[in-house]
Parts: structure tokens; C-alpha cells; sequence
């Protein structure tokens, strides 16, 4: 929590003044009985006047409303501060989080990264006003109540010391034991979290393999868990206001005996046992109050050290800020320097791989199941680092450039396509924000959506819902290529994206890509063969190593996995041509 | 109306606990009675002492021995009405969720389809919560509420009726001022669950596709866009934070009030003779015990209505229809063939999809089905397996009408590999045990061998007993395919059905899959969607489908002969 503080710097103002309206608002509250004890002592037994009972009474009238304004400004500055600081909380997060690179967001998860930015800051906002709101008031009112006590009688005040230690002894004893029982409720309720919606994605499979009983067991262990370790908890938690209002009843109990000593002895007076009294009841209020705030905090510092563990993440891909970058024009396109990269401790994901691709060549890059092919295309837009060796963009390292000069000029389809929401055109226009209609029409048409988007009723303006869902797989394919060819990149990488169409609709594309894209190397990704037996160059990668590069027809004569790749595809006549 | 009858369909399901609750009631009147008769006790005694010599020291006793027992008696029954109350709402919720989950679980395929499952799961975790906490809790502070109040007048009444009549008109006032401040904040709060919900959605969107996002370099862009939704929940959320603040202090402010008031006409009332000042203590006590019920009932008001939404909510789901499976039929020993006959079905009416559809499949033959997104492949699949009915026509296996044999029956003779590759989180070795409860390690990892997954299992830090982790993050999408072929393959399926099955695996893997799979199908039916026609060469029959009907129908040879709309497809793929 405290670590967070600096969002509250802005609020300097607010996080002082507000805490000391509420204080003021508990002095006034504090009179109150001192008041009352004047009109009983004083108004009553002495004067027995009833203009003196009048006046005591407009004074507490003041005293109240006084205690009202002094509660509203605090209040307006407890909103101010709370709602600003858990402002500039997630403004943090989310800029962070954008700097943070694909190896931290795969490491953190991103669910987690979105509960930490909607749930845990509003865990903290509600922190942060409660504490300008409660957590001076209580702490003051016990101690407040206790001093009072002390200038009416000190010996008495000695039973207030007594019950405030008690109480506290059992806020304590029931806060330690049952704040570890808290955190492990919420993991027994995320639990049940998982297994309704592994039960609701699944459903298909479960169904099909008759597990709904069994499923249905696991829900049932799940709950009857949960039911338990929450009862075992409020067991102890209900014991906090009966044991309190008990405490503090015999306190009272003690104050009205030994009080009744001490006024017939003659050393004190009936009204002060009665503001004796309602000072200890103030004291149990406030102690009720410190009891849900210290439940609160502890929900609350769960949050917080979530938030910061976000905020100590160090991103690996770093930045460097290059003024001048000095493109070398007659050097390769792309160029792989003996690279190698792991994630990790793991094994090597790729090693020692060397290639060049000039410009405006298509390159393919073939392999199988987990062999690295998509990795190796991560390093050029600096996903991720290079462990070791050097990735090189027009000659020069890519880690030297900046971010957005180095990704400017890469269009992108990634593996799983997502569309954004809002219209077709809002999406296309990701890349380069200036990008005319003709622009956006004539990606289409490469892309072959142009056909089933004009036949939308809104055209490019259509929506588009969260993901896409409201398009299919092929046509949010088409709609990503689209998306990464408008602003004309230098090189286009195309990962797996032809997987969700036909071979018809995949053929007709890589004709338009290649009558289109002059001047654009091209990089495709794929399992097919067709696809790539065309392409100026292919890699075939295989456990992260490169076998072979060449075209199809070399490579189908001197590469024995590539042939093999080819041959489970097609037929030799085929593959031969 | 509505909202009260799935209130009244959740306290019906109260009804196992009403010996508790009514235990429940009794502690809560016990404890609202002793809690209001210790201040008269506490005045009593008080009365007993008046000034220097004239102390009733027993009758002090007497009376403090009394409010002894009676704070003991208090703390025990709250202590009491609290854990009942507890037990009885934890186990409601424990009810509730158990009896959701089954519904989801019997409910017809197509709701789970068509309803968004955060929704839904949202309604299993926290619309329940807020219905236990809101129908238990709140029922119970608004009884002890109310004991209190009526309790407290009586008390008041009993010694002096014209201070009573005073606190009476006077506390209302609190109730419509926090009555009016709720309506204030309620809209204000509504509007902030609003752009809660948009900010939620948008960090969802853009958080959750981080990787196109710097891709793209859109994080500017982005950010911009966050802050304009950051910055107006700023400006929503102070003011409802504001005006929600509002109602503690004002209500304090009344009391405050009420208190003064009291004050004053107890102590005139005393001057002139006609109360003593233990009763005026007394009076004082019960002036601020009077008016916080009033604030709790109206905090508590609120908090009900929450409660009666997310009731509606949860009742809502329990309220759907069960798939209705009437079915007695069984198949004693399959032999797997399938014929559909005239069969239409499309999931929306207006939209037609598979019409008049017809076809014959022999035990043992091996069927792939191919065709261009959307022409109903997947449609097929799920009428097969009973995941959709049809509307019109009917499908036998082995002659039976498949409607009339309960659905676990059915599936028990498929064995199924989905496009979305499902696992659950636990170890690979329970993953791949989910279809065959009885399978040795032996044969798990003989059939992990089969799918060609053993050597990647192999490899992973704990082998067969690594976890997956939620979603089956930690692996790749070839890889959960491979995973979900070998927990079919243990499933020893009479026909097989392979929806897009090898779809993320690479073409030499697949080959020795299928070959694997041709194996253990030997005289067995299966049938096989896929996009890739190298999948798909070695069937016996290959159905072409087009719009929902099948246009050709032959083997791989025969089609291509035939040059029709199969052979556009396959040769698409050389035109490039």
C-alpha cells in the first residue's frame, strides 16, 4: 500500500485537510455528552432552569451541524483524492503494461493484468477514501473518549483502559486468525470460478464423454469446501461484536458501581457516570468501525502489492532511443546473424540461425508443430530478443531502432485473428490512422473481403464486435490481412494466415499479394507447400534449426525434410511440376 | 412482479433450513430484547444513586447482577443468530451453485452457445453471492430492525409516552433523507457501473491483445483512448463516490437532532417533575438506539434490491428448460452405420442452413467431409452426436432413430476430437484419462504414443504429471490437439468423429496420426472435416458440401475425374 503512495502526491491538499474535517467532526461529536452532562448537572440539579436546558440544547444543535459541514468536506476531499489517485493508478497500469514486452505479459498473464486494472484499483480507491474517512476518526474517538473520561475521573478512566485493551486483544486474536482463512476463501471461490467455465468451454467434449456426473462431483467438492471454510471464519468473525458490546457492557456495569462509590462518597456527580456511560459507548462504535477497516485493509494491501507487482516488472525489450538510425541501402532486407533464442531457462527454442532476404522477395518458412517457425518471425519486430546473435532490418540491428520506426514499417497477421471493436474501417485504419477509403478498398480487395464486406448493408463502416465474433474464421483472416497490408509495409509477415481459408480463396489471395506488393518482402508463414512453392526463397526449420534454404525445386532435390514435408502434402507429380 | 416471485422461488429453497431460521428469529428477538433492557437496567441503577450519602448500594447490586446476566444472555444469542444465519446462507449458496451448475450442465447445447459464458459465470460466482448475502443477511438485519424499533417504543413508551411521541415524529426524518440521497446516488452509481463496464471491456480488448497492439505500435493510440474512458469514470466516480458519501453524515446530522431534542424535552420534563434522570439516561440511550435501525433498514433496502436482481438472474438459469432426452432405446453392440434421412436444421429459422439432406454410411467406411467455411460441416457434427436436434427428417445408427436413445448412450459409441481443443486444469495423465475413468498408465501412455504425443510429454518438467495450466496456456495449439487425440484414442469409439482435428499440427505429424488412427479404426466407421485436402485423400468417401447440401460424392480419384467443384478446390491450391 504504502508503496503506492506516490499516486497521491497530486492530492497533498485533500489526503491532510480531509482527515483533519473529520477530526474536527470528532471533537464536536466528543462534546456532545459533556453538553448533556451540563444539562443534567448543572441545568437540572442545580438551576433547575429551563432556559439553561434551552441553550444547552441549541449549542448541541450547533455543535451537530457544525459536525455535518465539517463531515462534507471531508467527504468531498476523501472522493477527490480516492477517485484521482485510483485515476492516474490505472493511466500507470495501462501505460506500463504497453511497455511491457511479450515475455513479462506471458509471464503475468493477462486476465490477471485486467483484474488488476479494473478490480484491484478499485480495490485501493475505496482504500484510500476509507482511510481519510475512518481511519483518524476511530483511533481518535477511543482516544478522545478515554481523555474525556480521564478529566472526569481518573480512577474511573482506569476501567476504560482496561476494556479498550481487552477489545483490542480480541480484534486482535480474531483478525490473525481469520485474515489468512480470507485469502484462502477467495482461491476456494476462483476454483469454482474455473470449473464453471472450464465446464461451459468444455461442454462440447464433457457431453460427448457422458462426465456430466462426474463434473458435477467436482462442483459438488468445490462448494462444499467453500461452504465450510466460510462458516469455519465467520465463526470466529461473529464473535466480534458479541464479545465487544459484552466488554464493554461490563465496563459499563463497573463504571456504575464504582461511580455509585464515589458520589456517595461524595466525589462525583450522577451526570457524569451518565457521560461516563455514553463515552463507552462511543468507544464500542468506534472499535465495530475499526474492526470492518482493518478487514478492509487487509483486502486492500492484497490488491496493492498486485498493482506493484506490475509496476516492478521490468520489461526486456528496452527501447533505445537512436535519433539516427542510418538505413543501409544495398544490404539485405532482413538478415539473421546466428541467432539463437530461448524462453527462458528452457532449451533452445531456435540456434544458430543465419539468413538474408533481399528486398521485395517472398520468403516461406515451413516446419513443423513447435519447431520455431513463429518464434523466428517474433524477432523482427522485436517481440522478443534475440538471446543471442543479431537480428538485422535494412542493416541494421534491430535493437538499435526505435519502436515505432522499426514496427512502422512491418505489417503484421498474427496467428489468432483478432479484430478490434468498432467499424471495419476504425479497424483498418490500426496501422497508419491517415489512411484514405481507396486505401482501405483496395486492402480489401487483395485480402478477397472486399467481396462479402460489400455485401454488408454498411459496407466498411459495419461493426465489429469484441474479437470479431460476429464474422467467421476465414472472413476475420481475410479482415487481418487486409488490416496489415493498407499502409503499404516494406515487409509483411503473415503467420499461419491462411489456415482458416480454402485452398481456392488461399490461392487467389497469394496472387493478389504478389501482383500487389512491389517493393514488399514478404514473409509467409505456413504447414502448406502449395503455399510457399512459389516463393523466391524457402527456410525449413525443424527443432529450431534451419535445414535448408533454397527454392522448392532445390530444396526438394537436396533437402530430405522438406521432401518429406512435400511428399505427406502432395503427390511427387504434383510437388514436381 | 417478477423480481418477487424469483425471490419467492430462492426462499422456497430455504425451506431445509427453516428449523435454523426460525432458531435464527428467536435469537434474534432474545438479543434485540436484552440489548434494549440493559440502558433501562443502566437508568435504574443510576436512579438508585443520587448524591453524597444517598447511594442504594443493594439495590445498585441487585440491578448490576441483572445487567450482567443480561449482557451474558445478549452475547450468546447474537454470537448464535449469527453463525445460524451463517450457515444458513453459506449452504443457500452452496445449494444454489450446485443446482446452477447441473442446469448448465442439462440444459440444450444450443444456451450455452448462445449465451456469453463471463455472464454466465459471473451469475454462478457473484450474482449467488449477492443473493446469499442479500435474501440471509439483509432479511435478518431488517427483522432485528424492526424488533428493535417496535421494542424500543415500547420501552420508550413505558416510561414516558410524551418523549416517545417526540422521537416518533422526529426520527422519520432520517428515513427521507437517506431516502433521498439514495435516489441521488442510485442513478449516479448505475452510471458508474455503466463506464465501469466499458473500461472493463476496452482493458479487456487491448490488455488481452497486447501482441497486435504493439504490432500495430497503437499504443499511443491506445492509451489516448483509455484515458478519455479513465477520465470521464473520474469525473462519474467523484460524484457518485460524493453523493454516496452524503448519506452517513446527513443521517448522522439528524440523529444528532433527535438527540438534542431528547435532550431537551427530557430534561424540561424533568424540572417540572415527571421523569427521573436514570430514565432521562435512559431515554438518551434508546434516542440513538431508535434511529440505527432506521439508517441500517434503508442501507439494507438497497442492498436487498441487489440481492432481488441477482436473484432474478440466478433464477433465470435455473428456470430453463432441461434437453429434453425421453429416449429408453440402446444400441447393444454398434456397428456404426449411420443414415440421414431428409434432414433439415438451421440454428436460427430465418437463416435455413442444412435442407432435405441425405446420406448412407457404411460400417467401417472411412467419410471426410470438405467444403468452404459455413457450408455446415460443423452442423453435421453436432447433429450426429445429439448436440442439436434436427427440425425435420431423422438420423439412424444401426437402424435405431438416435432421438430415441438417451444422449450418454449415444456418446458412449463416439469418440470426438473438436477444432477447440479443450482441456481441463490438471495433470496431463487426468487430462488424458477424462474419456476412460479405468485406463492403466500403461495404455495412457501407449495411446500418447499413438497420437505422437509422448515425446513432447516427455520433455516437460514433470512429464505425465505436469500441470496445465487454465485454458492449457503452457502449451501450443498443436500440441493440445495431439493431447485431445490420445484421450479419444483411449476411448476405444465404435465411430469417430474428427472436426477439424489436426488442424494446427504439422502435415508430417498428421500422417503418422491418421495412420495411427486407421489402425484403431479398422472396420470401424469415422468421419473427418477438414480444410486441408491432404487430410482428407485416403478416405473412402469424400462428401463435398456447398451451402448445406452435399454436391459431390466419391473418392479422391473419382471427384477428380468427375472435374467438378471438387476439383476446382483441390486445384486452387497449384493455381497460385
Amino acid at each position: 500500500m504504502i508503496k503506492l503512495r506516490r499516486f497521491l502526491y497530486d492530492y497533498k491538499k485533500e489526503v491532510i485537510i480531509g482527515p483533519l474535517c473529520k477530526l474536527f467532526e470528532a471533537v464536536l461529536e466528543l462534546l456532545v455528552p459533556l453538553v448533556m452532562a451540563n444539562i443534567i448537572d448543572v441545568g437540572i440539579n442545580e438551576l433547575h432552569d429551563p432556559s439553561y436546558v434551552w441553550r444547552m440544547g441549541a449549542l448541541m444543535v450547533l455543535l451537530a451541524a457544525l459536525g455535518l459541514s465539517s463531515a462534507l468536506f471531508c467527504q468531498y476531499f476523501a472522493s477527490k483524492a480516492s477517485q484521482g489517485a485510483g485515476t492516474k493508478i490505472r493511466r500507470a497500469l495501462f501505460e506500463y503494461i504497453n511497455s511491457l514486452s511479450h515475455a513479462e505479459l506471458d509471464r503475468l498473464g493477462t486476465p490477471s493484468l485486467i483484474t488488476r486494472i479494473t478490480n484491484d484499483t478499485n480495490q485501493v480507491q475505496q482504500n484510500i477514501a476509507m482511510c481519510i474517512r475512518l481511519l483518524t476518526r476511530a483511533p481518535f474517538i477511543v482516544a478522545g473518549s478515554l481523555v474525556m473520561a480521564m478529566t472526569i475521573n481518573l480512577k474511573l478512566s482506569l476501567i476504560f483502559f482496561a476494556a479498550a485493551l481487552l477489545i483490542g486483544l480480541t480484534l486482535y486474536f480474531v483478525m490473525s486468525r481469520s485474515v489468512p482463512i480470507f485469502t484462502l476463501i477467495q482461491k476456494k471461490l476462483d476454483r469454482i470460478g474455473v470449473i464453471s467455465r472450464e465446464n461451459l468451454e468444455g461442454n462440447r467434449v464433457i457431453r460427448a464423454f457422458s462426465r456430466q456426473k462426474e463434473e458435477c462431483g467436482r462442483i459438488d467438492a468445490a462448494t462444499e469446501e467453500l461452504a465450510r471454510t466460510a462458516i469455519r471464519v465467520n465463526a470466529l468473525s461473529a464473535l466480534l461484536s458479541p464479545v465487544t458490546s459484552a466488554v464493554t457492557n461490563f465496563a459499563i456495569i463497573a463504571i456504575v458501581w464504582f461511580g455509585a462509590v464515589n458520589v456517595s462518597a461524595g466525589s462525583m456527580q450522577t451526570g457524569e457516570i451518565v457521560a461516563l456511560v455514553s463515552y463507552m459507548t462511543q468507544i464500542l462504535l468506534a472499535m465495530v468501525v475499526v474492526a470492518n477497516l482493518v478487514i478492509l485493509m487487509t483486502k486492500g494491501s492484497a490488491s496493492a502489492a498486485r498493482i506493484n507487482e506490475v509496476f516492478e516488472t521490468k520489461p526486456s525489450v528496452v527501447e533505445k532511443n537512436h535519433e539516427d538510425i542510418t538505413v543501409k541501402e544495398n544490404s539485405a532486407k532482413i538478415e539473421f546473424k546466428n541467432v539463437s533464442f530461448s524462453y527462458g531457462d528452457g532449451d533452445d527454442e531456435l540456434s544458430g540461425i543465419s539468413f538474408e532476404i533481399g528486398r521485395g522477395q517472398t520468403v516461406g518458412i515451413i516446419g513443423g508443430t513447435g519447431s520455431g517457425k513463429s518464434t523466428l518471425v517474433n524477432l523482427i519486430p522485436r517481440f522478443y530478443d534475440a538471446t543471442d546473435g543479431a537480428v538485422l532490418v535494412d542493416g541494421v540491428d534491430v535493437r538499435d531502432y526505435p519502436f515505432a520506426l522499426l514496427r512502422g514499417q512491418i505489417g503484421i497477421v498474427p496467428q489468432q485473428n483478432v479484430l478490434f471493436s468498432g467499424s471495419i474501417r476504425e479497424n483498418l485504419k490500426w496501422q497508419d490512422p491517415d489512411c484514405s477509403d481507396e486505401d482501405i478498398i483496395k486492402a480489401l480487395k487483395i485480402a478477397q473481403a472486399y467481396e462479402f464486406v460489400s455485401k454488408l448493408p454498411e459496407g466498411i463502416d459495419s461493426r465489429v464486435e469484441q474479437g470479431g465474433k460476429n464474422f467467421s474464421g476465414g472472413q476475420r483472416q481475410r479482415l487481418c490481412i487486409a488490416r496489415a497490408i493498407v499502409s503499404k509495409p516494406g515487409i509483411l509477415i503473415l503467420d499461419d494466415s491462411f489456415s482458416a481459408l480454402d485452398f481456392a480463396t488461399d490461392a487467389a489471395l497469394r496472387k493478389a499479394l504478389r501482383e500487389n506488393t512491389e517493393g514488399m518482402t514478404v514473409l509467409i508463414v505456413t504447414q502448406r507447400c502449395s503455399t510457399v512453392m512459389d516463393a523466391d526463397k524457402i527456410l525449413v526449420i525443424s527443432d529450431g534449426v534451419l535445414e535448408g534454404a533454397g527454392t522448392h525445386e532445390e530444396l526438394f532435390a537436396g533437402c530430405g525434410a522438406y521432401r518429406e514435408i512435400c511428399l505427406s502434402q502432395l503427390k511427387e507429380t504434383e510437388a514436381v511440376r | 412482479m417478477k423480481k418477487k416471485t424469483s425471490a419467492g422461488k430462492i426462499l422456497r429453497r430455504l425451506r431445509p433450513y427453516t428449523g435454523l431460521l426460525l432458531l435464527a428469529l428467536l435469537c434474534a428477538v432474545a438479543s434485540v430484547t436484552l440489548t434494549l433492557l440493559i440502558p433501562v437496567l443502566i437508568g435504574r441503577a443510576i436512579d438508585n444513586i443520587i448524591a453524597k450519602g444517598r447511594v442504594d448500594f443493594e439495590a445498585v447490586a441487585r440491578i448490576l447482577g441483572y445487567i450482567g446476566i443480561s449482557v451474558v444472555g445478549m452475547a450468546v444469542s447474537q454470537w448464535l443468530m449469527n453463525q445460524l444465519i451463517n450457515i444458513i446462507s453459506y449452504k443457500t449458496v452452496r445449494d444454489l451453485r450446485r443446482d446452477i451448475f447441473r442446469k448448465l450442465n442439462s440444459v440444450p447445447l444450443s444456451y450455452i452457445d448462445t449465451h456469453p459464458h463471463g455472464d454466465l459465470i459471473s451469475r454462478v460466482i457473484n450474482d449467488v453471492d449477492a443473493v446469499g448475502d442479500g435474501l440471509t443477511q439483509t432479511f435478518l438485519q431488517l427483522f432485528s430492525g424492526i424488533v428493535t424499533i417496535v421494542g424500543t417504543l415500547v420501552f420508550m413508551l413505558t416510561i414516558d409516552w410524551r418523549i416517545a411521541i417526540a422521537v416518533v415524529v422526529l426520527t422519520p426524518m432520517s428515513l427521507f433523507v437517506a431516502g433521498f440521497i439514495g435516489k441521488l446516488t442510485h442513478r449516479r452509481f448505475t452510471e458508474q457501473q455503466l463506464l465501469q463496464g466499458d473500461i472493463s471491456s476496452y482493458v479487456e480488448e487491448h490488455v488481452g491483445n497486447q501482441r497486435i497492439v504493439k504490432a500495430f505500435s497503437y499504443e499511443k493510440r491506445a492509451f489516448e483512448e483509455f484515458e478519455k474512458y479513465n477520465e470521464r469514470l473520474y469525473t462519474v466516480g467523484f460524484k457518485a463516490q460524493f453523493a454516496g458519501a452524503l448519506a452517513n453524515p446527513t443521517t448522522r446530522f439528524v440523529n444528532a437532532c433527535v438527540y438534542a431534542a431528547v435532550g431537551i424535552i427530557g430534561a424540561l420534563t424533568v424540572i417540572s417533575g415527571g421523569l427521573s434522570i436514570g430514565g432521562l439516561s435512559c431515554f438518551l440511550t434508546y434516542a440513538n438506539q431508535y434511529t440505527k435501525p432506521f439508517n441500517e433498514v434503508t442501507g439494507v433496502l438497497t442492498q436487498f434490491q441487489t440481492a432481488l436482481a441477482a436473484a432474478q438472474r440466478v433464477v433465470e438459469v435455473l428456470d430453463e428448460q432441461d434437453e429434453a432426452d425421453p429416449g429408453s432405446g440402446v444400441i447393444p453392440d454398434c456397428g456404426g452405420n449411420v443414415r440421414i434421412e431428409n434432414v433439415s436444421f438451421s440454428y436460427s429459422p430465418d437463416k435455413p442452413l442444412i435442407e432435405n439432406f441425405s446420406l448412407e454410411v457404411k460400417s467401417g467406411s472411412h467419410v471426410a467431409v470438405v467444403g468452404p467455411t459455413g457450408c455446415g460441416k460443423t452442423t453435421l457434427i453436432n447433429l450426429l452426436m445429439r448436440f442439436y436436434d434436427v427440425n425435420e427428417g431423422r438420423i439412424l445408427l444401426d437402424g435405431v432413430d438416435i432421438r430415441t436413445i438417451p444422449r450418454d448412450e449415444l456418446r458412449k459409441n463416439y469418440g470426438m476430437v473438436l477444432q477447440d481443443s479443450w482441456l481441463f486444469c490438471g495433470t496431463i495423465m487426468e487430462n488424458l484419462r477424462y474419456g476412460n475413468e479405468n485406463a492403466s498408465d500403461e495404455e495412457i501412455i501407449a495411446a500418447a504414443k499413438s497420437a505422437h504425443a509422448h515425446s513432447f510429454i516427455r520433455k516437460m518438467p514433470k512429464g505425465y504429471q505436469t500441470m496445465i495450466s487454465e485454458g492449457g496456456g503452457n502449451l501450443s495449439q498443436g500440441q493440445k490437439q495431439l493431447l485431445c487425440i490420445a484421450r479419444a484414442m483411449l476411448t476405444d469409439p465404435k465411430v469417430l468423429i474428427l472436426d477439424e482435428a489436426t488442424s494446427s499440427i504439422d502435415t508430417l505429424t498428421e500422417s503418422r496420426v491418421q495412420r495411427a488412427f486407421a489402425k484403431m479404426m479398422k472396420g470401424r466407421t469415422s468421419f473427418v472435416v477438414a480444410h486441408r485436402l491432404s487430410t482428407i485423400r485416403e478416405s473412402d468417401v469424400i462428401l463435398v458440401m456447398r451451402e448445406g447440401n452435399i454436391v459431390e460424392q466419391g473418392t479422391h480419384e473419382e471427384l477428380l475425374d468427375k472435374k467438378g467443384f471438387y476439383y476446382e478446390l483441390y486445384n486452387s491450391q497449384f493455381s497460385g
